[in-house]
């Protein structure tokens, strides 16, 4: 039980995390177009949150590896939505009042709007990978197996993003969606994972 | 008999040939240029007197742009007419935004017929402009300025810049793409507010996908009641609260009769596609930049 909390963390942190970086393009788009520069930004600042996250989860795991605390990184990183959903016009506003060119423009935009969620969700996989490993002889297993729950929930979060969420929902009643979703994933696997220690 | 079976037998090979391969029997478009852009692949191709812009497939139906090489002030495609023809609500604008280059034919007809206008054109893609000089005649000139860089951050920079255009028209729509940031409510609003009290913008967009009712909704909440053209393409010319009445756009078509003839616009025709019926129901949905699938509807 306590590996299907884990592996459900994993799985939503990325589903959460490519359809959040699909509807970063359409939230930059009104401000600095969709040129191949707003692409490009959004991507290096989504890899290197990304890079970034890692670094710090892993280094978290170091010391009592506890799933109330991937459940608390999980969850952290649902909040973090709120932010772009309550400062995003003024904030691609006054950046646009800054700089009108695409490359700078949306570097910076995407830094202030998605930098911090997308580090929380980095933490999240060295962290899981943590948890699941008992023992070092299955720890390439278990790694493989935390990349592959939370890799092909991105593609499916990056294809239902794509496909079907924004013909049916505004944008930014996505990111609510992402975020209860969060938030519930986090409940839920945390309460799993007690359940069974009980 | 045995002469007969043979002619029988060799027009029925010659028949299921051509049927296999039908290219044998077409000439082909021969591509004269072809490049990977940041954005598309694109091609040049000529076949006979007609040179085109095509991007994606050099065989696609999906051209952006022809040209009669022995005639390059004809305009091939009927939307590029009808994006012409929004002169008849204001014949003499002095300054005019073309977004989305291709070629260059609307800017470069619309100097034929406005020597002193100033055009600013808008391209995303610079490889586009480089074709447009290279093989479509698109000369920049001190009043004509081609700007590499996405439609709306031009507007949102106009805005900020207080500029004011006579003609604006959006023209940056592929056959099978839409940049969905350029059909929305908001987009057409800023359009608007950088749009002279007289103004006019002319807009080519879908005449026959599961888009038509949401951008008829979306131009009409913005702009109110516009005239609507409709053949092969769909094109929409829209002011600001009001429309030139029709007997102005008549009187006003006699006027550009000479510059209007070698582009193959005839008034009478072109005028008599011209509608303000509200031909989508009228629940539509409205595109916002909160919701906006455009090329999603557009596949339906």
């Amino acid at each position: 039980m306590r590996t299907f909390a884990i592996l459900a963390v994993s799985c939503w942190s990325g589903f959460m995390l490519m359809a959040l970086e699909l509807l970063s393009g359409r939230i930059l788009a009104p401000t600095f177009g969709s040129s191949i520069y707003v692409w490009g930004a959004i991507i290096t600042i989504f890899m290197l949150a990304l890079s970034i996250g890692y670094l710090i989860g892993g280094r978290m795991s170091l010391t009592t590896p506890r799933m109330a605390i991937l459940c608390g990184l999980h969850l952290l990183s649902g909040l973090l939505l709120l932010p772009i959903l309550a400062f995003e016009a003024p904030v691609l506003d006054g950046i646009f009042e800054f700089t009108q060119d695409p490359r700078a423009g949306a570097l910076l935009a995407s830094t202030a709007l998605f930098f911090l969620p997308a580090v929380a969700c980095g933490t999240v996989a060295p962290y899981a990978v943590r948890l699941l490993v008992q023992d070092s002889s299955r720890a390439g297993f278990y790694a493989g197996l935390q990349y592959f729950f939370s890799t092909a929930f991105s593609a499916a979060g990056t294809l239902l993003t794509s496909f079907y969420f924004v013909l049916i929902l505004e944008v930014n009643q996505i990111l609510f969606l992402l975020m209860d979703m969060t938030i519930a994933v986090a409940a839920f696997s945390f309460t799993i994972s007690r359940t069974r220690a009980a | 008999m045995k002469h007969i079976i043979r002619t029988y037998l060799t027009a029925v090979a010659g028949f299921v040939l051509s049927a296999v391969f039908p290219a044998l029997s077409a000439a082909e478009p021969q591509i004269v240029h072809s490049e990977k852009s940041l954005y598309r692949n694109i091609f040049v191709t000529e076949d006979g007197d007609q040179r085109c812009l095509t991007f994606r497939r050099a065989r696609s139906n999906t051209r952006q742009t022809c040209l009669r090489i022995g005639d390059p002030g004809y305009l091939v495609f009927p939307y590029a007419r009808m994006m012409m023809g929004s002169l008849y609500l204001q014949p003499n604008p002095q300054h005019i935004l073309v977004i989305g280059l291709g070629g260059g034919t609307l800017p470069m007809h619309l100097r034929d017929v406005l020597p002193e206008a100033v055009i600013d054109a808008v391209e995303i893609d610079p490889a586009v402009v480089k074709a447009a000089r290279a093989y479509f005649g698109f000369n920049e000139d001190a009043r004509m300025k081609v700007f590499e860089e996405d439609g709306r951050v031009f507007v949102k920079k106009a805005i900020k810049a207080k500029a004011q255009y006579d003609l604006i028209m959006l023209d940056a729509f592929e056959d099978d793409y839409i940049p969905e940031h350029l059909l929305t409510r908001e987009f057409l609003e800023e359009v608007k507010s950088i749009l002279a009290a007289n103004g006019v913008v002319a807009a080519n967009t879908f005449s026959a996908s599961g888009l038509y009712p949401y951008e008829s909704a979306t131009y009409a909440a913005v702009f109110g009641a516009f005239y609507n053209i409709k053949s092969s393409n769909r094109v929409i010319w829209a002011q600001r609260g009001y429309l030139t009445p029709r007997a102005k756009l008549e009187e006003n078509a006699k006027a550009l009769e000479t510059p209007f003839e070698k582009m193959g616009i005839k008034a009478p025709y072109l005028l008599s596609q011209v509608s303000t019926d509200q031909d989508w129901p009228a629940d539509s949905l409205v595109l916002t930049d909160q919701y906006s699938p455009s090329n999603i509807l557009n596949g339906r």
